[in-house]
């Protein structure tokens, strides 16, 4: 028997009795970090890292049945341990570590090596067997540094600004959002946020992290106070009549499939910023070397072609179906869910 | 080059015509007149000569990134489009250079007469001093095809507003044939000396007439065609010779050997709007035969006897040599009339269609199919002829479309803005119990259906055979099109026309899609109706 089995339900350690990331109901969960298609409503329990629980807890609206662990430290299930480690993906995200019997499988979650300013940085672990995302697995996409990124972002800012207009920016709603949010330099102007930016934000401000000033958009703001300033909303705002009161306004889409110039005119946005909360090729070329796995299965992404890739590399992988969605996911997810307009 | 690469972004990077009109102005006050031909031309689809071959470039460019070969294809089938992805595989180490865009031009006809070895060291060279926009344009331009969204009537409006010189001048001086290579910039707007005997008129084109016919006012105002399916085009004499233009602006004169006959029939300085349509006896053929014909580099007498083309008038744009364009169109019309033999089989008159009330002509157009038109063309009779595409003064009314139900069985990725997304669909109906595949469409579904469309393929493949995924046959669409063909090219025995996905049947499952009889009777009942 494996370690971890790829299940309908999710992954599966059958020794332990729990499982990873479960998109359906279970008894036992663990979680990696807090979107939508990680953390699903309806376990009887959830483990997450220490970190990742305010937010989790706020969108799934639990009670006392979400249990945590700091990075690092572990927790012994029936004779397996489990641990989080950093993922970098977004604030509290973990890769998460299972051992038993001297075997090591580790479950990536989603990831990046990029430092964000925001996230604990990714720490490689050595394994066995690696269960990779592949988001962006392939050889087009590749990451400026994220300096370059908000240099662009600040110049368009200030740009909008001369020309009198508002610079509205669609990121998702947790972990995109604040990073823009931490990154961008709030000297060139005012910043509002969109509701369901603002009740995450909320929570996070709560456990301590530090972000600019931000208000919520509500009718209390009129023209003059939006006027050149920098709103963050989440892609699902975009197009809607919420969107009127900041005319004229320039938008910006901020994701990694904005690389490809055919999604970022299909967009229909004005700019579209590269920036990625998952590893682009060579980062997750990098990463799946640097934990020594002899077996790699591959995720939600394109996870057929990169474990071909993998493959042609002399490493052992395989492509594994699961219902993660990646950034993919993080652009539809609805904004409804989640707080007032 | 950093000029043209900076106008590129500007127009890439806004979807607003205001703001891409500041950008061609801007970029006109910067670059060098040399340099603002090319511009103009490579955005009005005038592209240097291709000297590399696109294979070539993608092998060099896979060389250099490392990449099994495979792998890059892959990549190129998500991106959609080649030099995109060659872009964005190179190593991104690069010299910063500032050549001009001509002199990337240059460079790239220079390499026509060398030997591949001397192409590819020469390419490379030159991926070496470009930054990574920079490269994708100069890819484009060696590969073709600057598709940024900018119209001849945005460029037209660019121009005048820079050069000071009105819209519908610098629109007639940017058609037809002239060259960045012949001509300079201050030749193509300014000089009036009719060096260019060929030169067309910009065409005038209708939208599709949405609301209710009434909304037009009083019938009596307008005058009613039917609405041919051919190729429009447009005639012109001058100087004892013919010059036969597509819309497309490009002069097909060899392509029609029939309209040499023009000569005896059209006086000197004169041009006729029409459409080019191929006519057996008195009745027009389908769409379908005109195709064997378009592409022929040689035309035998066979396929000349088969499938005639005559040229069928809607309007006259010059008269013994003077623009008569802003003459009212029942003027026109009347000289049109005096000029067309009505019976010609090389020149046609587009008879007008004669109705009092909007009831007799919404009668007429359920005709429509009888003359193997797709509908009513409304013109104003007081109406001048405009350039492009405008409101107001003429409109389409076609005929509504033939629909089945039929069932996805294949998908494949778009190209450009539909790059990494599912939105080809093949789609087929039922003989007995297979599915016959008959028709592939690849609009008609908003952004949300496709990017719902688009995640139901991903979890519902089958198989997949290259950029091709074989889906469950479960999604069923109402496929809309303008006409239905005998074809011994594919296996369902039909071609439709224009076909289109009218919506998403979410309400039906794949057992209630129609049949292939379905199909045939339509076939039967269109080809009666001829």
């Amino acid at each position: 028997m494996a370690l971890l089995q790829f299940t309908d339900r999710g992954i599966f350690c059958e020794r332990a009795g729990v499982y990873l990331d479960p998109w359906k109901p279970v008894d036992k969960a663990i979680v990696s970090h807090g979107h939508s298609d990680h953390a699903h409503w309806g376990h009887k329990h959830y483990l997450c890292t220490q970190d990742a629980m305010p937010v989790i807890r706020h969108r799934l609206n639990l009670q006392d049945n979400i249990q945590t662990l700091a990075y690092g430290e572990t927790l012994n299930i029936n004779g397996v341990d489990f641990s989080f480690h950093p993922a970098g993906h977004i604030p509290g995200s973990a890769q998460i570590r299972v051992e038993h019997g001297g075997e090591v499988w580790v479950f990536s979650g989603d990831y990046k090596l990029q430092h964000d300013g925001i996230s604990t940085p990714f720490e490689p672990v050595k394994c066995n067997v690696f269960i990779t995302e592949s988001t962006f697995g392939l050889p087009v996409y590749k990451w400026k540094p994220q300096q370059e990124v908000f240099d662009e972002i600040n110049a368009w800012w200030r740009n909008n600004q001369q020309q009198g207009k508002t610079s509205v920016i669609a990121g998702y709603t947790l972990g995109k959002a604040q990073r823009i949010l931490k990154n961008v330099d709030a000297s060139i102007g005012r910043i509002f946020t969109h509701g369901a930016v603002d009740s995450i934000n909320e929570v996070m401000r709560q456990q301590g992290f530090v972000l600019p000033e931000a208000p919520r958009v509500t009718d209390e703001f009129k023209k003059p106070d939006l006027q050149g300033a920098l709103i963050v909303c989440p892609p699902s705002a975009l197009g809607s009549p919420w969107m009127r009161r900041f005319l004229p306004y320039s938008l910006g889409v901020a994701s990694g499939w904005m690389k490809l110039r055919g999604t970022r005119r299909r967009r229909g946005a004005d700019r579209g910023f590269v920036l990625s909360d998952h590893a682009d090729w060579d980062d997750l070329n990098l990463a799946i070397r640097e934990t020594g796995a002899s077996k790699v299965f591959v995720t939600h992404g394109y996870a057929e072609i990169f474990s071909q890739w993998l493959s042609s590399r002399a490493i052992e992988a395989y492509e594994v179906k699961t219902r993660f969605e990646g950034e993919l996911g993080e652009i539809d997810e609805s904004a409804k869910e989640e707080g007032q307009v | 080059m950093k000029h043209f690469t900076r106008l590129f972004t500007d127009l890439d990077q806004t979807t607003k015509t205001l703001g891409k009109i500041k950008a061609l102005i801007d970029y006109f006050g910067k670059a060098s007149d040399q340099d603002k031909l090319w511009a103009i031309a490579l955005l009005s689809h005038r592209r240097p000569k291709r000297t590399v071959n696109a294979n070539y470039l993608a092998q060099w460019a896979n060389e250099l990134s490392g990449l099994p070969e495979w792998l890059f294809y892959e990549s190129y089938t998500v991106v959609g489009d080649l030099a995109e992805t060659i872009t964005l595989v190179l190593p991104s180490e690069f010299e910063e250079s500032d050549f001009s865009l001509t002199y990337w031009i240059d460079f790239i006809k220079a390499l026509e007469p060398l030997e591949v070895p001397e192409k590819k060291e020469k390419i490379l060279w030159a991926w070496g001093q470009l930054n990574e926009t920079e490269r994708f344009v100069f890819n484009k331009l060696i590969t073709g095809g600057f598709r940024i969204g900018v119209s001849q009537q945005l460029m037209v409006k660019a121009l005048a507003k820079f050069a000071d010189v009105k819209e519908n001048v610098v629109a007639h001086r940017l058609m037809g044939n002239w060259s960045p290579e012949l001509d300079t910039f201050s030749g193509l707007l300014y000089t009036t000396d009719g060096t260019d005997v060929s030169k067309p008129y910009p065409f005038y084109l209708a939208y599709a007439l949405e609301d209710d016919v009434h909304t037009l006012g009083e019938p009596h105002e307008w005058i009613a065609e039917r609405k041919w399916d051919g190729i429009r085009g447009q005639v012109i004499v001058r100087s004892g010779q013919l010059f036969v233009w597509s819309r497309g602006e490009e002069l097909v004169t060899d392509k029609y050997p029939e309209y040499q006959e023009m000569l005896k029939l059209l006086p000197d300085g004169t041009a006729i709007d029409g459409e080019i349509l191929p006519f057996k006896g008195d009745l027009p053929m389908a769409f379908a035969a005109l195709q064997t014909r378009i592409g022929r580099k040689n035309l035998s007498a066979k396929l000349l006897k088969e499938v005639p083309v005559a040229f069928v008038a809607y309007d006259v744009l010059e008269w013994q040599g003077e623009d008569i364009r802003t003459w009212k169109f029942e003027d026109r019309r009347a000289r049109l009339e005096a000029i067309c033999p009505v019976n010609h089989p090389v020149l046609r008159l587009s008879p007008a269609v004669t109705f009092d009330t909007w009831e007799q002509l919404a009668l007429e157009r359920e005709r429509s199919r009888e003359f193997l038109s797709e509908g009513i063309m409304l013109k104003r009779k007081d109406s001048i002829y405009r350039n492009g595409r405008r409101r107001g003064d003429w409109w389409k009314w076609k005929i509504n479309p033939f629909t089945v139900d039929a069932v996805m069985i294949y998908a494949m990725r778009g190209h450009g803005r539909r790059a990494n997304l599912y939105t080809d669909y093949t789609f087929a109906v039922w003989d007995g119990d297979q599915l016959v595949p008959f028709t592939k469409a690849y609009s008609g579904l908003t952004d949300e259906e496709i990017r719902e469309v688009d995640r139901w393929v991903k979890q519902n493949t089958v198989e997949r055979f290259g950029p091709v995924r074989s889906v469950k046959p479960e999604l069923v669409f109402e496929i809309a099109f303008e006409g239905i063909n005998r074809s011994s090219r594919h296996k369902s025995g039909i071609a439709l026309r224009f076909p289109r996905m009218a919506r998403w049947r979410k309400d039906k499952t794949a057992s209630e899609a129609n049949t292939l009889n379905d199909l045939n009777s339509l076939l039967r009942f269109s080809e009666a109706g001829r």
